[in-house]
């Protein structure tokens, strides 16, 4: 077992790692509200201890491709705010210059391959990644993040597959928050025991807490450790809970205030805190210290953003197709 | 076998051959290069193009996959991502609908979507088309599908020459490449002209000279046509034949070249004329060279039906020479 150092330089890095993507989210709501970022905003209000945690078990040689859903694990993975708040708003120095948006944030540097909208679709990219890495000698890991959605979709059941079946170094990361959209997860699996789905594959896998950053961390270090020793793949399910609409436009009928209600007083920071705060781990000022400090580093993000140029429309089919392979 | 070596005298071989001593040297080539696909490595191919190859190159870079399409494919856009030149095999076209998600919203997105930051240096081959009555599921042609995606070249090789080098400039190509081999050309006999060690992929390529009307075709459709412009030469009307090679991006230059001396034109495509390559084609003469034209255009394409299994029924589905003739014959001699 991979214990989860708990000093208190991790426990407030953990902290503000998740309220620097509750804050930037909530920064991104008022900035769509003023029009100044258009199209869809999924929110993961209610799910950051999952990427937080997650991340904590990758090194930077290590690869990630997560979802539309993607804030959180960018900023997790450590994609610069300024570049992200910057694509959010379509400009040309965001990290896709403008051409990807809040769907689609990628980062060659950071091994961050890309948010995916097509629900399953980043699943058999993991496998390509994973191969090409094992290929060529890397010892790495693929971390693909999905939702439970993304489960019901074939290309997942042919890419756990494959995976097990090439021995490919990959951590499958299942965000279950209930809801595919609007469908509950119990209206959508004829079985809802996901693992049982992943070990049908021979894919071993655990389910987790979604809502306890440690829990998480603890379990995806074991994960990772696991594959790194057998070079297998691994499923990891997170519960969790998306406290707000599928994305800006959901009148969510589909599920009760009151449940919504519950769910937030489990949420990721406010139990995390509270922990930390009743078993005296981190003072009040510190907390505040923290908020202030991602505070400041929104502002800067935003200034970064509304400051930036657009990209000439001349510009508008390059990368259509590209002159060379980067490196 | 050998290290592939320029040859100095023709050598005669088949489409298939010419596939395979193609995927040979880019293995040779590039340790970065391999091939997925079903059954591609014990079984030697659907078509037996990659017949040898697994014992040559082993089960790393030889890679059988299980019936899994979408995975496979979207497994060779990740390679492809992360550094590998992945050439993914599907059997024919009609499969590659279950991956269709991976090619069209991953491998053609990602590089713009990316802002440039990720290329997709992929290439997928693919056996298309009719007349080997195996009925409506495995005798499509959609390569004009393909070829309306911004962000793919798509290749139609139909000579033993293209068979044997397109690969070669498909993977000097940093962007995902999709070629198109005709069922129907697999076991075609051609000679390989010596010391020809490439071909363009950006051009398409007049097969045969002259002055009276213009037949523009690709792939499969070839031999039909040059057979029909060998039919009109007996009857005094000499067609020229251009072989299009690249639905996309597609050499409008060649088309309306050939248009303007000919200043007539029938467009030949095994794909149905419904919102097709032929219409595109046809639709570009009429923007760029309308004032060139002394006759309407004229298309043949597949009847818009599912391709049947009754010989019968399929022959009078796909284009034939005859119907090739006519048309032409039409254009210079209106009854």
């Amino acid at each position: 077992m991979t214990k989860v150092h708990l000093d208190h330089a991790h426990l407030l890095h953990l902290l503000k790692a998740m309220i620097r993507i509750r804050h930037f989210e909530a920064k991104c709501v008022e900035l769509y509200q003023a029009q100044k970022i258009l199209g869809f905003l999924h929110l993961y209000d209610g799910e950051e201890a999952v990427s937080v945690g997650v991340m904590e078990a990758l090194t930077p040689q290590d690869a990630v491709i997560a979802t539309y859903r993607e804030h959180g694990q960018a900023l997790a993975r450590g994609v610069d705010p300024k570049c992200l708040m910057a694509e959010m708003m379509g400009k040309l120095n965001g990290c896709c210059r403008g051409r990807g948006g809040s769907m689609h944030f990628f980062d060659r540097k950071r091994r961050f391959y890309g948010g995916n909208a097509i629900v399953g679709g980043g699943l058999p990219l993991a496998l390509g990644v994973a191969l090409a890495d094992k290929m060529q000698g890397r010892l790495a890991v693929t971390a693909c993040f999905f939702g439970e959605g993304a489960v019901d979709e074939g290309e997942f059941h042919e890419t756990l597959n494959l995976a097990e079946l090439w021995r490919l170094p990959i951590l499958f990361v299942c965000e279950n928050n209930l809801y595919s959209m609007g469908m509950a997860f119990e209206r959508a699996e004829a079985d809802t025991n996901l693992t049982h789905k992943a070990s049908s594959y021979r894919v071993a896998g655990e389910t987790v807490d979604g809502m306890d950053v440690v829990a998480v961390e603890s379990a995806a270090r074991n994960a990772v450790d696991r594959i790194r020793r057998e070079g297998e793949p691994y499923f990891l399910e997170c519960r969790t809970y998306r406290f707000r609409a599928h994305s800006m436009f959901d009148a969510q009928l589909y599920r009760s205030k009151e449940e919504v209600e519950a769910w937030r007083k489990k949420g990721p920071i406010v139990r995390f805190q509270g922990w930390l705060e009743a078993n005296k781990l981190i003072k009040p000022d510190e907390v505040a210290a923290i908020e202030q400090e991602i505070d400041a580093e929104i502002t800067e993000a935003v200034a970064f953003a509304e400051t930036g140029g657009l990209e000439p429309v001349s510009e508008l089919e390059r990368f259509v197709t590209m002159a060379e392979i980067p490196s | 076998m050998n290290a592939p070596q320029p040859v100095s005298v023709s050598t005669r071989m088949t489409y298939r051959e010419a596939c395979k001593q193609a995927l040979r040297e880019a293995l040779l080539a590039d340790p970065k290069v391999f091939l997925m696909g079903e059954d591609i490595g014990r079984y030697g191919g659907c078509y037996a193009v990659t017949k040898g190859l697994l014992e040559e190159f082993g089960e790393e870079r030889i890679r059988d996959t299980p019936l899994s399409e979408s995975a496979f494919v979207g497994a060779g856009v990740g390679a492809a991502m992360a550094g590998m030149r992945p050439i993914v095999e599907i059997m024919t076209v009609n499969f590659s609908l279950l991956a269709l998600d991976q090619i069209v919203n991953n491998a053609v997105t990602i590089p713009h979507m990316s802002g440039g930051q990720f290329a997709i240096p992929l290439v997928i081959r693919m056996a298309t088309g009719g007349g080997r009555r195996v009925a409506a599921q495995h005798s499509r042609s959609l390569e004009g599908w393909y070829a309306h995606i911004p962000g793919l070249r798509v290749l139609t090789p139909a000579t033993i020459e293209d068979a044997r080098f397109m690969l070669i400039g498909a993977l000097t190509d940093p962007n995902p490449v999709i070629i198109f081999e005709h069922v129907m050309l697999y076991n075609m006999e051609g000679d390989l002209a010596p010391d020809v060690t490439g071909v363009d992929i950006d051009r398409a390529k007049v097969r045969r000279a002259g002055k009276d009307v213009s037949l523009i075709t690709y792939g499969g459709s070839l031999f039909k046509t040059l057979a029909a412009a060998d039919a009109l030469a007996g009857e005094g009307i000499d067609a020229e034949v251009v072989d299009l090679r690249v639905l996309r991006p597609l050499d409008t230059k060649t088309i309306l070249d050939s248009v303007a001396k000919t200043r007539r034109c029938v467009i030949v495509d095994e794909g149905w004329r419904s919102g097709s390559i032929s219409a595109e084609i046809g639709m570009r003469i009429a923007e760029e060279a309308f004032f060139e034209l002394d006759a309407p255009l004229r298309r043949v394409c597949a009847r818009e039906v599912p391709i049947p299994y009754a010989a019968h029924l399929e022959d009078a589905s796909l284009p034939h020479p005859a119907a090739i003739a006519a048309a032409a014959r039409e254009l210079v001699r209106p009854s």
